[in-house]
């Protein structure tokens, strides 16, 4: 009988991680903040049709940064819980924190059982009746789960861009700030963002259902001036 | 009840009524289950869509009937489906609202899940397809038949639809009106319409076509001044669905009655 090799399960799981890792680095960072009236993201994306931020539901918008088929994958399985949640009971029993924990358990087995990890990083954002009640879901490739404070930032070189970030931000910011922020975060010092670089949308405080709201180019131009 | 991860094969698409049934949620199940014709279910009744210049205006009364006993007096049958549509709904009214409430669903669970809305025709071909799962539910007295209508951004136009209990779709080019008060709103529209009136011009029509239906079938009503309850009148145009508030209605109406009271004067003297 042929015995397999010995791979201590240190070694496995810093192999598997250091492979997700190396995916999630290849893509463009994303950042969400919290602004005077909700909750902006703003990614670095220079498609206009391969999305990386989305609508769940009413309060919930869904981010993702790495492979795009696979954080696709996983917005339609939320957009999917999260109306059928809606129908069977109503739309206020439909919120992020459960769903955080339903993605947390899908990459965490993933991760440990299947061949592959998912090579990707998401967030899932919920804007409530007043800032306190804001929720930033931060879900990692290998399931590990953040709540989050104020600002997110996913993908390659988070630690920089985090650091950046927390210098200006402010949430009392209004939106056109916070965005400028968040791009000037996103480029460094070394680099400009245009409108076509980038893909914002908002979780808008106190509108009666959809909070969501894509802006196009010429409306981000607008922002950034 | 859990949503599972769906591999490519059985993967429901953008679909929400097929998603519902891969997790076991069939909206329709009870249409196989027995014989309903002496069950007695709330009805709702007359309801009606007229185009005009920019668009269209929705109209519908505010009462649900069990037999000959009023059963509700605020309902609305009259209900947006999405920003630039909206459906009315004549029948059985439990099925009547679980069937705007899963047509919602399903224009939005598309944009979100394909990032963009379905057409006017393929809204149009989706309610109908609704009606068509009911047709079991039809058979045994528990018909649902909508009007739809909307403004085609596309084509830049307002259009309207109607129903029949099979799911035939037929597209109308100037009015429509359906329930049991249909007969003599149909009539009042057929008189009053004239191609491309204004807003206010269509939604006069409107109310008095409901006024009309209202004043010959019991199974209608009429704008409840007692209680404040209007019918529920919205046009939608290219900047979307928007509801009449009940102060315009209470005017208009009243303008109504005077014309009326009026004439009569004027035969009596």
């Amino acid at each position: 009988m042929n015995q397999p090799f010995y791979v201590a399960p240190e070694q496995l799981m810093k192999d598997r991680a250091d492979y997700a890792r190396k995916g999630i680095a290849r893509g463009r960072a994303l950042v969400a903040v919290q602004y005077n009236n909700g909750i902006v993201v703003v990614a670095e994306n220079t498609s206009n049709t391969l999305r990386k931020v989305s609508e769940i539901y009413d309060r919930i918008g869904f981010a993702g940064v790495g492979k795009y088929n696979e954080f696709d994958q996983l917005r339609r399985f939320g957009v999917r819980n999260a109306d059928v949640r809606g129908y069977q009971y109503s739309r206020d029993d439909v919120e992020a924190r459960s769903l955080a924990n339903e993605y947390a358990q899908i990459l965490g087995q993933t991760f440990t059982h299947d061949v592959k990890p998912y090579e990707v990083e998401i967030l899932l954002a919920e804007v409530g009746i007043d800032q306190d009640s804001d929720q930033l879901f931060h879900i990692m490739y290998d399931g590990t789960l953040m709540d989050e404070r104020g600002l997110s930032v996913l993908g390659g070189d988070a630690e920089s861009i985090t650091e950046r970030l927390r210098n200006s931000w402010e949430p009392a910011d209004d939106l056109a700030t916070a965005v400028k922020k968040c791009v000037s975060a996103l480029s460094g010092p070394d680099r400009v963002l245009r409108a076509g670089d980038l893909e914002v949308a908002v979780l808008r405080r106190g509108e009666d259902r959809r909070c969501f709201q894509r802006f196009d180019d010429a409306e981000v131009a607008k922002l950034q001036e | 009840m859990v949503v599972p991860f769906f591999n490519l094969e059985n993967d429901p698409g953008s679909n929400f009524t097929s998603l519902l049934r891969k997790v076991g949620l069939d909206p329709f199940s009870y249409a196989h289950s027995g014989d309903v014709q002496s069950l007695q279910a709330p009805h709702g009744t007359t309801v009606l869509a007229v185009r005009y210049n920019n668009g269209v205006v929705m109209a519908g009364d505010r009462r649900a009937t069990m037999g000959s006993r009023i059963s509700n007096r605020e309902m609305e049958k009259v209900v947006p489906a999405d920003r630039h549509s909206g459906v009315a709904i004549s029948g059985t009214a439990g099925i009547a609202m679980d069937m705007i409430k899963i047509f919602q669903l399903q224009l939005e669970h598309f944009e979100k899940l394909d990032g963009r809305p379905i057409s006017l025709e393929g809204k149009a071909n989706q309610l109908s397809q609704l009606v068509r799962a009911n047709l079991s539910g039809a058979m045994q007295g528990l018909a649902v038949v909508p009007i739809f209508g909307g403004y085609d951004l596309l084509r830049s136009t307002g259009r309207l639809w109607d129903f029949d209990v099979t799911g035939g779709r037929y597209e109308e080019r100037e009015f429509v009106a359906t329930g049991s008060g249909g007969g003599p709103a149909s009539t009042v529209l057929k008189v009053g319409f004239r191609p491309g009136m204004d807003a206010d011009e269509a939604i006069n029509l409107a109310c008095r076509a409901l006024w009309e239906a209202a004043d010959v079938d019991s199974a209608t009503g009429g704008p409840d001044v007692l209680r404040s309850i209007y019918p529920v009148v919205a046009t939608i145009t290219a900047d979307g669905w928007e509801r009449r508030d009940d102060s315009d209605l209470a005017t208009r109406f009243e303008t109504l009655v005077q014309q009326q009271r009026s004439q009569r004067e004027g035969t009596t003297s």
